[in-house]
């Protein structure tokens, strides 16, 4: 049985008006989540080309959870996405054409070509870099919601993690921790079945990720991933209750992963029917059905946002292929960081 | 100047950088009202409050875990491992986190994990380990060892000054046995710079932690019964560690011997006994030696920890042997 909350779906815009959001804010949602799905997408296109070094990770399927939560957050707040919140990124700011540089392993990559896939952050717009561990990033969020804390800042930090790590001690640790000192901080599970091979099922009993917020002393909510205004409007709730010292809050966004779990992986292990009836509950189709029929959006809208996208991705590939390839001789430039940069304003 | 035992200068030093740097904050378990396992910590709380010295739940990898993320926002966080045989608790989140960090995206991460360290007590094998060397290994991490109270006040401010992940190795059987001058201002101690404890043109000696004091015995011993003359080289660090300090002492007595409190195979030893064989093999008159625990566990029971832990006779003898040579 579960226990965790089960939210609603968001029926008028009205209601997301109360949420916070014009229209114009809707159309920035729809077009980020077009540039999400754009980048993957293109990121594939060039894997195949052979330009893409190692494997290749997207995140179809998570467009609406990473984009609704991300859009909750305030441009001080902090976060660690792991590599199913392309989503969060674009929200927030990280230039598509740096993706492609870092996706290439080029100088122009958020990370120099120190790393690949979507291992990348920006303190320019608050997001640590993720690793490969899940969900190791838990506990950092949390040190973030702990230096506001300190420092008695309205601010909040967001720490993504997937229901496969769940199951390790890091997102236990960084729970309990986040709870006795109820720190501003909204734990999102992005739950879309399956990590790598094992199912849900082999990775917890409880019908709910989120049920479990319940043993730690919070509340728990599972919201359908696929619903970008629910995914928000549950997001803007703990975000604002973290940001008002109510502590944390556990998110778990329902969805499906949609393709394999990088691009060597063919999914067979997925029942066709599941992908069947997931498809028909694509993030990017809801949401782009939901605003034709309440916020009145039009063909012509849909075609300008469309080819705009299209143009900035179609330039961001070419700016990226620019960049040059790194220099084997900075090889051992960077192991550790000098007195002099800590002179940014984050470390003041 | 005041004498000090060598917790009382980390203490002390610890204080001085939180009265001024309202960055520097102390995570740990027990650290605040109880002062600490072995009360570094000690009346902290009260001058500082309990958001900066904070008493966290048995949880290793969100007290190091939460300190990067606090690093990365603008704090200094100092976190204290009860004992340092349970940072082991929070490998992944210094070495897969924390210590790739810098390198991986460009942040600075400036955190201190005080890992009170060593035997001699009967703490048994999870009350008792040296586990520098596995973190030598780690590129992105600093290893400090203080071995005297000066080092150990001036190293902690400059561990809290780096803008690496420092760990601080601070020898349990050295708190309160080991007292000596120290200046109440405020100082620092470069990282990566060893010491010359004693001076000698025999044979060099190198070592670090508490081992300084068992070589400084051996080699008095020594000069009382044979006349042998021993340079004691405290590398005062491991990463990075003095190499030019360790063979500009070798130049000078053509014999060395590497003694460590951890176990041998592996051990830091073997790096430092490898530069010599590289880089000055021409300059030596006798094979490098070492000296080191065995490769068990630490052991409980008083004689088999004895025989576990490098003795002075044991190193009288290897200090012998090679000037014999």
């Amino acid at each position: 049985m579960a226990i965790a909350r089960e939210a609603a779906p968001v029926s008028s815009l009205h209601e997301v008006r109360e949420a916070g959001l014009d229209r114009e804010d809707l159309l920035g949602m729809y077009r980020n989540m077009l540039v999400t799905r754009g980048v993957e997408e293109r990121g594939h296109i060039l894997y195949k080309q052979g330009k893409v070094p190692g494997s290749f990770y997207t995140g179809r399927g998570n467009e609406a959870a990473a984009i609704g939560v991300a859009t909750a957050m305030e441009p001080d707040d902090w976060g660690t996405p792991t590599q199913r919140d392309m989503g969060a990124h674009i929200v927030r700011g990280l230039e598509p054409w740096r993706i492609f540089a870092q996706y290439m392993g080029r100088v122009d990559g958020p990370t120099r070509g120190r790393e690949g896939n979507i291992h990348l952050g920006d303190p320019a717009i608050g997001h640590i870099a993720m690793v490969s561990h899940l969900p190791a990033m838990l506990p950092v969020a949390v040190g973030c919601a702990l230096a506001f804390r300190i420092r008695e800042e309205r601010r909040i930090a967001v720490a993504w993690f997937g229901e496969g790590s769940s199951a390790r001690g890091d997102a236990h640790e960084a729970m309990n921790f986040a709870a006795v000192r109820r720190l501003p901080v909204v734990f999102v599970c992005d739950n879309n079945q399956w990590a790598y091979s094992t199912p849900a099922h082999l990775e917890y009993t409880v019908e709910h990720v989120a049920d479990r917020a319940a043993a730690y002393g919070f509340e728990g909510v599972v919201i359908d991933g696929t619903d970008v205004l629910a995914v928000y409007r549950e997001a803007k709730r703990a975000v604002d209750k973290a940001r008002e010292g109510g502590g944390p809050t556990l998110l778990e966004c329902l969805t499906l992963r949609m393709e394999g779990h990088a691009v060597h992986d063919d999914a067979f292990y997925v029942p066709r029917e599941m992908f069947e009836e997931w498809a028909k509950r694509d993030p990017i189709e809801r949401f782009r059905h939901w605003l034709r029929e309440n916020a009145s959006l039009t063909e012509e809208e849909e075609d300008r946002i469309g080819s705009e996208v299209k143009r900035l991705l179609a330039d961001a590939v070419q700016r990226a292929d620019a960049s040059p390839q790194c220099d084997p001789a900075t090889l051992t430039e960077g192991v550790y960081a000098s007195p002099e940069e800590l002179e940014t304003p984050h470390h003041r | 100047m005041p004498v000090k035992t060598y917790l009382q200068a980390i203490s002390d030093g610890l204080r001085e950088e939180m009265r001024r740097d309202r960055r520097v904050f102390l995570i740990g378990e027990d650290i605040g009202v109880y002062g600490g396992a072995f009360k570094v910590t000690q009346g902290f709380q009260e001058e500082f409050g309990p958001w900066r010295v904070i008493d966290a739940p048995l949880s290793e990898t969100a007290i190091v875990g939460g300190c990067t993320g606090a690093a990365i926002v603008g704090m200094r966080p100092v976190a204290e491992m009860q004992f340092a045989d349970f940072v082991s608790c929070a490998w992944d989140q210094l070495v897969t986190v924390a210590a790739k960090q810098h390198y991986r995206t460009g942040i600075p991460v400036p955190i201190v994990v005080r890992l009170p360290s060593g035997g001699g007590f009967s703490g048994g094998p999870f009350h008792s380990q040296n586990p520098e060397s596995s973190f030598a290994h780690i590129p992105g991490l600093k290893c400090v060892c203080p071995a005297t109270p000066y080092d150990a006040k001036g190293l902690i401010a400059s561990a809290i000054e780096d803008p690496n992940p420092v760990l601080f190795f601070e020898h349990k059987h050295l708190y309160r046995r080991i007292k000596d001058e120290v200046p109440d201002e405020r100082y620092t101690v470069p990282i990566g710079q060893a010491r010359i404890h004693r001076a000698g043109t025999d044979v060099t000696l190198i070592t670090w932690g508490a081992m300084v004091y068992t070589a400084a015995e051996a080699a008095e011993r020594l000069a009382a019964s044979d006349g042998v003359s021993v340079e004691i080289v405290d590398l005062r660090s491991v990463l990075p560690w003095d190499k030019e300090a360790v063979l500009a002492s070798v130049e000078k007595t053509s014999r060395a011997l590497v003694l460590h409190e951890d176990t041998r195979t592996a051990g830091f030893g073997a790096e430092i006994v490898a530069t010599i064989a590289e880089e000055a093999f021409e300059l030596l008159d006798a094979p490098v030696k070492r000296i080191a625990a065995p490769d068990t566990p630490v052991p409980f029971a008083p004689p088999l920890e004895r025989a576990f832990i490098p003795q002075v006779e044991g190193v009288v003898a290897g200090l012998k042997d090679l000037a014999a040579y």
